[in-house]
């Protein structure tokens, strides 16, 4: 296969703030009739001095062309699922989003829906929040959802919350630990965290996953729960998880099974089957709505039938004839995110679920599953890059695989940053390395979903065959990598430092002692001699 | 029975005969081989429960755009909801950005295939930051209610204090989200408010204050709509204990109102739907939190910061992760807040909202809807037994009316307006019941004069 000879959208856009024109507008707002104008008199009378404003914001004066020209060249400059091989992405899910889907939220029906209208008003968006509930329960088991969290994060922080409320209500508020996994994605400690638990963090056997005996070890009076991925960042399914989950319980624990990427055992195997207590799903990885730039997510979050009590209020409802708002739930942690989370990421995954059905479903997993096995396959032809945890664990990966490159930095001193980096020149998206921290050496985490082709898969390992080649015979040319994207290697230094970086574009202007309007040239960030 | 279709559409590998093909590749009879870590009674006997599939995009279409045509939307209804979520208009250029299929499917992209992604988010906590005067922006939090919790939480954390000081005006739901996050960090002290004026009451702040307060919280406008017009006192009260004063806002007032640095806030933050993005029951809701440019602050926020910085090129700017180190991605169970996925295409629309507005035109909306909303509550005042605006404070968009007097309660009005095509304000009086039967009216640009003359006249009708 010959790779395709790619350069990225380059504009040389400048900040938008270099581009204003003053008195240009792009947009006019309407007017205010005079007769309405006239009735009103003094619109600020009774606002003190103090609170209206004194300078008007330094926003850039730009007509609407040029405005649109402006992020549309942007948008050219960002490498999305739709135009990329978007596999690189490990532990994010990154699959095809059905423009349907797209069309059906921008809908007035969808998007110009006030959240206090009447509930008699919305019986439409009500039944599907409704219906989508009850398909997730059956994907998971589980006996009750909401869809209020607005992300997987939040998900599991209600998740978390919950079991806190669980606690108290039974009189065991003592419990103030939370155990997770160190391969488990960092929102299952820091959500906990955030709840005000102490977290433990059981780290892997030699087969790549946590056993049970280091559960056992790190259970006691004081768990309130386990929160946990599997399979975890590895691929690797736990086979001792149900085990894992007994010990919890035996303990006096509960146990969250994060399954924001559930996407290789969808109609495979249920959280209920382990025994799980709660779970969450991320509708924009394993349910397809897009990933918005890292927008517009939910965070589902299940729960078994003696939980369902805690769930944040609003919960949906079907009397028989119409759905309502049930926010009589006395016992219910709360409001986690206002109103009713995310819907429109609801109607999209609802539509993806109905578009394939159980078949469709399990095809999803399948495929997924199998793409990725075909990867590790392809890839096991690249010199350098291995799969981790391979020598102690012959298990099949499911539906990702955190590989290293530990082989290729110590024969070559190219790392995985120079490699990522070097990959955005080839047209991919720069892969994910790992969550932290990288206990796998010069860590890949490769997530094929069921989105991608044979062709795609294969151009994907050519590109990693590519530029190992590469790293053996010249290796400079990975290290001073990008050479064919938006723009060239950053210097990262300012990112950390105080006194460089920069925020915003007044913190800059500030920083580099430049004018608004000024192209940059030797400015202040730039780095000082020595520093690489 | 098999439903399945001879291949799916969106998964490019289920053609059989390609399946087959890789199979062979990796060297497996049957996908199944590839599930062998799963213990067998874990699994999922035969097919899930689950509707039957609509293969084809029309039949899906048709069958979900059913359902949706149940709905009633404020395109088509005059809708005077507000409280947290609000009609405003949103420009087709916003839209045409935020639907772009390459800002749609990124995702979490670095500095180099991500490049415009990053350089829109930078462009808009650029224009939030020249919005409050403020030179740190956070990407978006969850929602207003997460962004003045994460704002509280921080300036508990710099000053090292216990408690702080929050409004009772601030509305149930921001509220709950508040003390809820707040729980197992600090403790919440609620000043009421004065029944009349909607205002802070300023005596109960004095005895509340302390050296145990981290900081003051308090909103511009507020939840009930009021422009607190005591600012500047409560911020030198704050300060003058050492707390930290932190103030909400509806950034689409900032064309018209000040800035809250400039009159004592260190930590701003609020809510960004307002500008550009589309209610969407409730999804459009986005939080920001911005601060001083300076370490004690910015080590202490949970989220996403994006900066700008040089490359090998000269000229050239690239975007990278201000302070990673600080994230709960490298925190995990050590955090003090978790942060993820949350609302990054509201900023970007943010960003192009500000960008066609301009200063010029921020300003003009910001009066226009001042003015509409003091017409609407002049006018709803002048239906017998209807007190509006019921609280005397000077007031945004928002307002509140008491419609004790007319001996009906709000939801009877509402539901008789809506029958009459109109949705009314929103009911305060369960979460405020000492307002009695009152609501909140919003009213913005999208508004005019013959929709609030509507307005008037259906409910002079409804009270008759």
């Amino acid at each position: 296969m010959t790779l395709r000879p790619f350069h990225q959208a380059s504009w040389n856009e400048p900040i938008i703030f270099e581009m204003t024109s003053p008195g240009e507008r792009g947009l006019l707002v309407p007017e205010v009739e005079e007769s309405l104008r006239c009735a009103v008199g003094d619109a600020l009378e009774g606002i003190p001095g103090s609170l209206l404003r004194s300078r008007s914001p330094a926003l850039p004066e730009l007509s609407q062309p040029q405005v649109l020209r402006h992020y549309l060249r942007l948008s050219q400059e960002t490498l999305g699922t739709d135009v990329n091989i978007h596999l690189g992405l490990g532990t994010c899910t990154m699959k095809y989003s059905p423009k349907v889907n797209e069309e059906l939220i921008r809908s007035p029906n969808v998007a110009d829906l006030h959240p206090s209208q009447d509930d008699e008003t919305v019986q439409g968006i009500l039944e599907i929040l409704h219906g989508f509930e009850r398909m997730l329960c059956e994907i998971s088991g589980m006996s009750r959802f909401t869809l209020q969290p607005g992300g997987g994060s939040q998900g599991v922080y209600v998740n978390a919350r919950m079991m806190r409320a669980y606690h108290q209500a039974r009189g065991e508020g003592e419990r103030d630990e939370i155990v997770t996994t160190i391969f488990s994605h960092p929102c299952d400690g820091a959500a906990p965290a955030t709840a005000g638990y102490k977290v433990v963090t059981v780290y892997a056997g030699d087969k790549g996953y946590p056993e049970p005996d280091a559960i056992k070890a790190a259970v006691s009076e004081r768990t309130a729960g386990l929160m946990i991925t599997n399979p975890e960042d590895t691929g690797l399914f736990n086979p001792h998880i149900e085990e894992i989950v007994e010990i919890v319980h035996e303990a006096g624990g509960l146990c969250h099974y994060d399954q924001a990427n559930a996407n290789g055992i969808l109609g495979i195997t249920r959280a209920s089957d382990a025994g799980f207590d709660l779970c969450q799903f991320n509708l924009h990885k394993t349910f397809s709505s897009p990933h918005c730039s890292m927008g517009m997510p939910c965070g589902a979050s299940g729960v078994t039938d003696e939980l369902a009590r805690f769930l944040p209020a609003p919960t949906v409802e079907f009397d028989g004839s119409r759905y309502f708002l049930d926010y009589d739930r006395p016992e219910s942690v709360g409001k986690i995110r206002s109103f009713h989370g995310v819907p429109a990421t609801v109607v999209r995954s609802f539509a993806w679920i109905l578009s394939l059905g159980a078949e469709g479903l399990r095809e999803v997993a399948e495929v997924a599953v199998l793409n990725n096995n075909y990867l590790a396959k392809r890839l096991s032809e690249v010199r350098g890059l291995e799969v981790s945890f391979a020598d102690s664990n012959h298990d099949h990966r499911l539906e990702q695989i955190r590989y290293t490159l530990e082989k290729l930095q110590e024969e070559t001193g190219v790392g995985t940053l120079d490699v990522a980096r070097r990959t955005a020149d080839f047209g991919v998206a720069s892969y994910f390395p790992s969550h932290e921290p990288w206990l796998v050496p010069e860590p890949v985490t490769l997530e094929p979903s069921e989105s991608y082709s044979r062709a795609d898969l294969d151009e994907y390992a050519e590109i990693m065959a590519e530029i190992s080649r590469e790293a053996y015979e010249e290796p400079e040319t990975v290290l001073g990598a990008p050479y064919r994207s938006t723009v060239h290697q950053m210097d990262a230094s300012p990112h950390d430092d105080p006194e460089r970086w920069a925020l915003t574009w007044r913190a800059y202007l500030r920083k580099s002692g430049r004018q608004s309007g000024e192209r940059p040239s030797d400015s202040a960030l730039r780095p000082s001699a020595g520093r690489s | 029975m098999s439903e399945a279709p001879p291949a799916y559409p969106y998964i490019p590998n289920s053609a059989p005969r390609i399946k087959r093909e890789m199979l062979d590749a990796i060297g497996v009879s049957d996908v199944e081989e590839l599930y062998g870590a799963i213990p067998e009674r874990l699994r999922v006997p035969g097919l899930l429960d689950l509707p039957a599939p609509l293969l084809s995009e029309y039949e899906l279409r048709r069958r979900v755009e059913g359902t949706l045509a149940q709905n009633e939307n404020c395109a088509e209804t005059l809708s005077f909801l507000g409280g947290g979520c609000w009609q405003h208009y949103v420009p087709a250029v916003c839209d045409e950005i935020v639907n772009r299929g390459e800002f749609v499917s990124a995702y979490y992209g670095d500095t180099y295939g991500d490049h415009g992604k990053l350089q829109a988010l930078f462009e808009y906590a650029s224009m939030m930051g020249e919005l409050v005067e403020l030179d740190a922006v956070s990407l978006p939090t969850y929602d207003w209610g997460s962004a003045a919790a994460t704002s509280i939480c921080m300036a508990a954390r710099i000053t090292e204090r216990p408690t702080a000081i929050v409004p009772a005006s601030m509305g149930a739901e921001r509220r709950s989200i508040v003390e809820g996050y707040c729980e197992a960090w600090v403790e919440l002290v609620t000043i009421p408010f004065d029944q009349a004026s909607g205002l802070l009451d300023l005596a109960g702040l004095r005895n509340a204050l302390s050296e145990e307060v981290a900081c003051v919280y308090f909103e511009v406008p507020g939840f009930l709509g009021t422009i607190e017009t005591q600012a500047d006192e409560i911020a030198r009260l704050a300060h003058e204990v050492g707390a930290l004063c932190a103030v909400g806002v509806d950034p689409i007032s900032l064309g018209v109102l000040e800035a809250p640095t400039r009159y004592g806030a260190d930590l701003v933050c609020g809510e960004l739907q307002s500008l550009g993005v589309h209610m969407h029951y409730g999804g459009g809701l986005a939080g920001f939190v911005a601060s001083p440019d300076e370490e004690r602050f910015v080590s202490e926020y949970p989220t996403f910061m994006i900066g700008v910085g040089p490359t090998a090129v000269e000229g050239e700017y690239a975007f990278g992760e201000v302070v990673w180190e600080r994230t709960s991605y490298v925190q995990r169970g050590d955090s003090k807040e978790y942060t993820g996925t949350t609302q990054n295409l509201w900023a970007i629309a943010a960003g192009a909202y500000l960008a066609l507005l301009g200063p010029e035109g921020l300003a003009e909306l910001g009066h226009g809807i001042l003015e509409r909303a003091r017409y609407a509550a002049r006018r709803l005042g002048e239906i017998p037994g209807v007190r509006s605006p019921a609280l005397s404070a000077p007031f945004f968009k928002e307002f509140v009316v008491d419609f004790g007097e007319t001996g009906r309660t709000v939801a009877e009005i509402n539901n008789a307006l809506r029958e009459r095509g109109i949705f009314g304000g929103l009911d305060l009086s369960e979460q405020y019941a000492a307002l009695g039967q009152s609501a909140l009216f919003c009213v913005t640009e999208v508004h005019s004069q013959g929709d609030i003359d509507r307005l008037a006249d259906e409910l002079t009708e409804v009270l008759q």
